[in-house]
């Protein structure tokens, strides 16, 4: 059996996160391929913003910084530049990364600096009691969206595709064993990864969309995950009920980080 | 930097700022351009790589604040240096800074508000916004030098006291003291204090957030093998979050305490021909300038005038300003705003003497002539 409770702050639990919430698989699995990884713990600094999802960092015994909403990935980055040895994770939501912090989230990947950031997309604010998010897809339910959404929806890696990212892949809760191999591959970049894990919230989105329980939603999950290699022959109306799942960009590139070392260097007698 | 004792040079408020910031040990620095004060960001762009730092220009002022913050817990000075509307774009993580205790400074350089409002023209504007930018119940430390050697020290006074206090800092320029150029001696590394965050003896037990006789507690940097919890929620001594009223109060009653404990170690002011003064002048930065001429010409007039400049603007030297309005029969009080400061003169002052204000908002300096006339109006000479 995998030892969790060594990486765990048991004292802290239970939980604040709902039965059939997912978020709880992406600890698991997160913590799982932190070990593959072999980091130590003192290594890892941990940086979260605020939601749900964020509250991950009270749970685990790392380096823990429980930020403001959407600032997350400026203070991983404060941290990185100033101690570029250490591991620095970033956990956020889908309103944390993309809306408040939506322009972070962007310029971290055009920088590439060294930060490995699970996004936990569950397509609603999660904390705040299920209000519209920019992942709510069009015609989904909201507290502040009553009758649908009428808006359209940020592709979370597609963004981070675009602004220029090495690494980003997406998958599911569904599929636990897929969720700790990307952030494996993740960690192991050096350069700012993406895994966007979608996850379901049964407690805002679920309900209000009647999409059932946590099992339901996970199960959801499976019948609707395809590949990115079968999404290629699907149609736009096909794709808008798929999660297509997948490494999308998996390549090397100059990491900031490193290159600004180059320049501290040269004033090195 | 200026290795050699009595290092001379021509320089600007921005420069001074930046070489003291060296000079004090701060190897990080995160900022967004804006007018006065990108010559912070420019100087230090250039200086930080050669002394082993990182400068970055971040996507905004939001992001800049979050980087400093981020640098400063695994233990490196860092500071950010913005104006007026980049100072709002910070507030709310001024606060954070505040509630886990997080040295930093943030240095603004004053202009016109409100809005995007005179971008290179003068103003003491955002006095209040230093007190109260952020939301919820707090203390804050802001310092405001009046000359280019003054941006130096107190540069160096402000990390001092951010590192001692564990709290950020807030230096005051404006647009003339930001950009004036003066000859300046500056002091060898040798002559001056640098003081550092208090750090913990021992791994064993550590509360990061422990009530101890001074209240501040000691300073683990991120990532140097002491695992803890860093929040902006409302948190006990172990740094986790918590709603036992008991542990919220007593977090927010020691962050109370350890600056208002302190108001006199913190509190700077400088009395200027005040002794025999009958008329006192309240003032600070680019005012006091012009404030300090103006004594002497209502001096030379034969008008017993002093100034009581105030260095430390937050927390306000309400003790000095009571003292004094035992000895002068009236104040006025200067400033480059509609009043902000002389709300807070007329209530130390407690009604003893009469108050006025001076002010202006257009844009330029008040220059030493219009106190005067403000003074011979006051007396009706
Ligand atoms: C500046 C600011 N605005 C608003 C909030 C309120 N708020 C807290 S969490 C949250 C949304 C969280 O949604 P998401 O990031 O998707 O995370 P989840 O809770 O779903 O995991 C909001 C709007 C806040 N804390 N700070
Ligand atoms: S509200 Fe939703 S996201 Fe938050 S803990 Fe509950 S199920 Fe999870």
């Amino acid at each position: 059996m995998f030892d969790y409770d060594y990486y765990l702050r048991k004292s802290k639990m239970p939980l604040i996160w709902c039965p059939g919430c997912g978020d709880g698989i992406i600890l698991k699995s997160l913590i799982r391929a932190i070990h593959k990884n072999g980091f130590t713990k003192d290594n890892v600094v941990m940086v979260s913003g605020i939601g749900c999802s964020s509250r991950l960092t009270g749970y685990v015994d790392f380096n823990t910084l429980h930020t403001t909403h959407g600032r997350a990935i400026t203070f991983a980055t404060g941290i990185k530049l100033a101690k570029p040895h250490l591991n620095v994770i970033v956990i956020t939501g889908d309103g944390d990364a993309t809306s408040i912090g939506g322009n972070h989230y962007i310029h971290a990947a055009r920088r590439n600096i060294d930060l490995t950031v699970i996004l936990f997309n569950n397509q609603i604010y999660g904390m705040t009691g299920g209000q519209v998010s920019p992942t709510t897809p069009s015609g989904k339910k909201a507290t502040t969206a009553p009758y649908g959404s009428s808006e359209n929806i940020f592709n979370i890696s597609g963004l981070a595709i675009a602004a220029g990212a090495p690494f980003v892949a997406r998958t599911t809760v569904a599929n636990p064993v897929q969720v700790e191999r990307y952030i494996n591959l993740a960690l192991q970049k050096k350069g700012f990864s993406v895994v966007e894990v979608m996850t379901p919230c049964p407690t805002t989105f679920g309900r209000r969309n009647k999409a059932g329980a946590g099992v339901d939603m996970l199960k959801w999950q499976k019948e609707h995950s395809v590949t990115i290699k079968s999404a290629e022959k699907m149609s736009p109306l096909e794709l808008d009920e798929s999660i297509v799942t997948g490494i999308f960009v998996d390549i090397e590139k100059p990491e900031c980080r490193t290159e600004y070392q180059k320049v501290i260097d040269q004033f090195k007698s | 930097m200026n290795k050699n004792s009595n290092n001379v040079k021509i320089l600007s408020g921005n420069e001074a700022c930046a070489q003291a910031a060296l000079a004090v040990g701060v190897r990080f620095f995160a900022g967004y351009p804006i007018t006065p004060s990108s010559e912070i960001a420019e100087v230090l762009a250039g200086e930080l790589p050669k002394n082993n730092g990182v400068f970055i220009q971040m996507e905004d002022e939001l992001a800049s604040i979050g980087a400093i913050i981020g640098a400063s817990l695994t233990g490196v000075k860092a500071m950010t240096a913005t104006s007026g509307p980049g100072f709002s774009l910070m507030q709310e993580n001024i606060g954070y800074a505040i509630m886990a205790e997080i040295p930093c400074v943030i240095v603004n350089v004053m202009r016109g508000g409100p809005s995007t409002g005179l971008p290179t023209l003068p103003s003491q504007g955002d006095i209040m916004q230093a007190r109260w930018g952020t939301h919820g119940d707090h203390q804050i430390i802001a310092l405001a030098p009046f000359s280019v050697r003054e941006v130096f020290d107190m540069t160096i006074r402000a990390f001092n006291l951010s590192e001692k206090y564990r709290t950020p800092v807030i230096l005051l320029l404006d647009e003339i003291i930001g950009h004036v150029n003066e000859k300046v001696i500056f002091p060898a590394d040798n002559e001056f204090e640098i003081i550092n965050r208090p750090n913990p003896e021992s791994k064993d037990n550590y509360l990061p957030y422990q009530e101890t006789a001074s209240d501040i507690p000691p300073m683990a940097n991120f990532g140097s093998c002491y695992r803890y919890h860093v929040t902006g929620l409302a948190h006990d001594e172990t740094g986790f979050p918590t709603n036992n009223a008991e542990k919220i109060n007593q977090l927010l009653q020691r962050l109370e305490r350890k600056i208002v404990k302190h108001t006199d170690d913190i509190v700077e002011v400088e009395e200027y021909l005040l002794n025999d003064a009958e008329i006192g002048i309240i003032a600070y930065g680019s005012a006091a300038r012009s404030a300090r001429h103006a004594v002497k010409l209502a001096r030379n007039a034969g008008i017993k005038t002093g100034m009581l400049r105030l260095k430390t603007i937050w927390p306000f030297a309400e003790k000095q300003i009571r003292d004094f309005s035992d000895k002068v029969k009236l104040w006025i009080v200067p400033e480059l705003n509609m009043g902000q400061i002389a709300h807070e003169v007329e209530w130390a002052v407690r009604g003893k003497v009469p108050v006025y204000k001076y002010n202006k908002v257009n844009g330029e300096p008040i220059n030493p002539e219009e106190i005067l006339n403000c003074i011979k109006d006051k007396i009706n000479v």
